[in-house]
């Protein structure tokens, strides 16, 4: 319990300081895309990791939350605040509502349903164009302010983008290390020892998924107001796959793996520039070989890794 | 405590139990015998609510539960083993235990999430209580393993410490001492003679006869999915009919 919280202080310490070597520089602007990625990746990796739920329509959810932001925002001049509230709840509403029927979908069945979702909500992002733009995208969302203090620079987003992310961060430890978290994790290993143990598989299932709706939506929203301008490419089929790679190479059912998944994966296409049109053969590749070699992912592999080399190097000494 | 009542259920078109009716009195332990495929765990499946029965009601100290769902059934204080241990066997022992405390917290998506003041209290009591349950199955030292590298035997004790964190008025065991050695049978013996002993109606399926008749203070005699015998384990052991469904006729 002790070493949690210190893990969790020396985190906030890390992402606080993190900028201020790279000040103004590009990389700034990477790691708000991490902190985005990092929610998104939390709140899949609270229904695959933990759950035992799949979901290929993540970026539905994420989608949502951004144009339902941009379009208030924009259209209606609405106060970014409010409707970041307000699409955060509705979106949950949405996901609540067709968690019912979809989740009592198991394994492939239940891939395909979510998959579905994802392929609708891109399919009408691109045609419903008077409000979102269609394929051209949504221009001229305003950023984020407080009181006048208006978040118009990397850095200041960097601190907005991240602040988000912590509180979502501890709360998403708090919940996998409860009665909660235990039910779920319990789901995830027997369905029905659990519920012979009197915990309701399909009420927590369907929370758990409007639960990371909800944090999906306002990555979304805080997303649309960091870039000012959204495009329907940005919420496809592949970023539900670059979401699962992220939770799967970080470790399934690990929160700090889903951060670390979110930062090799938000990080690897600035590396791997020349795959750009290729990048869902190098995910497919990563995932594939992840799960044949690290299945724990990479928060469990690299330690059992070191173990397995330290104790062989002693030895030759 | 519970009364099944002309419970019958169909596969397809293969009748798998056809009018069964009997009832397990509080207090006792109950066991439930017969040869292989004679729908004892069918039964058992129907009264903890894994699958609906067919026809025929399932009564729990009178109310109604043949629609309810496990979950609900478990409130009630209806709770099952498993044949085969239906661990959660990435979890640790001790957690094992404490997702049985379950029913008995109430701490919900967000009372967790923002460690509310009230939830905390209740998580170090629901790891107080998990500590003792593994102390009555004798198991405390194993704590911090995790339950799917545990034995065969050590599992079903996990098993029945977590059934019991339930607190249940009766507690069904499909075939408990399946897979056991006989000094680890002798155990579960003892053990479910103290869980029967703290109030709680035990009936089990079983196939280990010497046990049956060691502990049960009544027996029901299944065959080919209908209802064969049903009395004390000496009336049992002289019914004609029973001898000839174990061993055949001469």
């Amino acid at each position: 319990m002790k070493s949690d919280k210190l893990k969790f202080l020396i985190f906030c310490l890390v992402v606080l300081v993190l900028p201020l070597p790279l000040a103004k520089g590009y990389l700034t602007n990477v790691l708000i895309f991490v902190g985005i990625n990092s929610m998104l990746a939390l709140g899949l990796n609270l229904l695959l990791g933990y759950a035992g739920q799949i979901s290929l329509g993540q970026a539905a959810f994420f989608g949502l939350g951004a144009y339902g932001s941009g379009v208030l925002t924009t259209k209606y001049a609405l106060d970014p605040w409010l409707s970041m509230v307000l699409v955060a709840l509705v979106v949950a509403g949405f996901a609540f509502a067709i968690g019912f029927p979809v989740l009592r979908l198991k394994g492939h069945y239940l891939a395909m349903a979510t998959l579905g979702v994802g392929v609708i909500a891109h399919i009408a992002f691109n045609e419903t164009i008077d409000l979102t733009g269609g394929p051209s995208g949504l221009s001229g969302i305003p950023n984020l302010s407080i009181a006048g203090f208006s978040f118009d620079s990397d850095l200041k987003n960097y601190y907005l983008v991240w602040s988000f992310a912590l509180v979502v961060i501890l709360l998403c430890l708090n919940l996998v290390n409860s009665r909660y978290g235990r039910g779920l994790r319990a789901i995830h290993d027997s369905e029905v020892a659990a519920r012979v143990m009197g915990v309701n598989a399909r009420l927590m299932k369907v929370q758990i998924f409007t639960l990371s709706a909800f944090i999906s939506a306002i990555a979304g929203s805080l997303y649309c107001h960091v870039m000012t301008f959204i495009s329907p490419t940005s919420f496809g089929f592949n970023i539900s796959v670059e979401l699962l790679t992220m939770v799967v190479i970080g470790g399934l059912g690990s929160v700090y793996g889903s951060i670390l998944g979110a930062l090799l994966l938000t990080l690897l296409p600035e590396l791997l520039r020349t795959f750009q049109d290729y990048d869902i053969v190098v995910y497919g590749l990563l995932l594939v070989c992840m799960t044949i070699y690290l299945p724990g992912g990479m928060v469990r592999g690299i330690p059992a890794l070191v173990r397995r080399l330290v104790p062989a190097r002693s030895g030759n000494a | 405590m519970l009364r099944l009542e002309g419970i019958g259920k169909r596969f397809g078109g293969l009748t798998a139990l056809q009018g069964i009716e009997f009832s397990v009195t509080k207090g006792s332990i109950t066991g439930i015998i017969g040869p292989n495929g004679a729908g004892k765990t069918t039964l058992f499946n129907i009264a903890t609510g894994i699958y609906p029965p067919s026809e025929g009601k399932v009564l729990l100290e009178g109310t109604d539960i043949s629609q309810f769902p496990p979950e609900r059934r478990a409130r009630l204080g209806l709770v099952r083993t498993f044949q085969n241990i239906e661990l959660f066997g990435k979890m640790t022992v001790l957690e094992n235990v404490m997702v049985g405390l379950h029913t008995q917290s109430s701490s919900g998506l967000f009372a967790c999430s923002f460690r509310m003041p009230w939830q905390m209290s209740e998580e170090r009591r629901i790891r107080e209580k998990a500590l003792e349950w593994l102390e009555f199955a004798g198991i405390t030292e194993l704590a911090d393993v995790e339950a799917g590298t545990l034995s065969f035997g050590k599992g079903r004790l996990l098993e029945i410490a977590r059934a019991m964190a339930l607190e249940p008025k009766l507690l069904l065991m499909d075939e408990p001492a399946a897979g056991l050695n006989s000094r680890e049978t002798a155990e579960l013996a003892e053990l479910i003679k103290r869980i029967r002993d703290r109030g709680v109606t035990v009936a089990l399926v079983e196939h280990d006869m010497d046990l049956v008749m060691d502990i049960c203070d009544a027996l029901v005699v299944l065959n080919l999915g209908t209802m064969l015998a049903e009395g004390t384990p000496r009336e049992i052991q002289e019914n004609q009919a029973v001898i000839t469904a174990y061993l055949g006729e001469e």
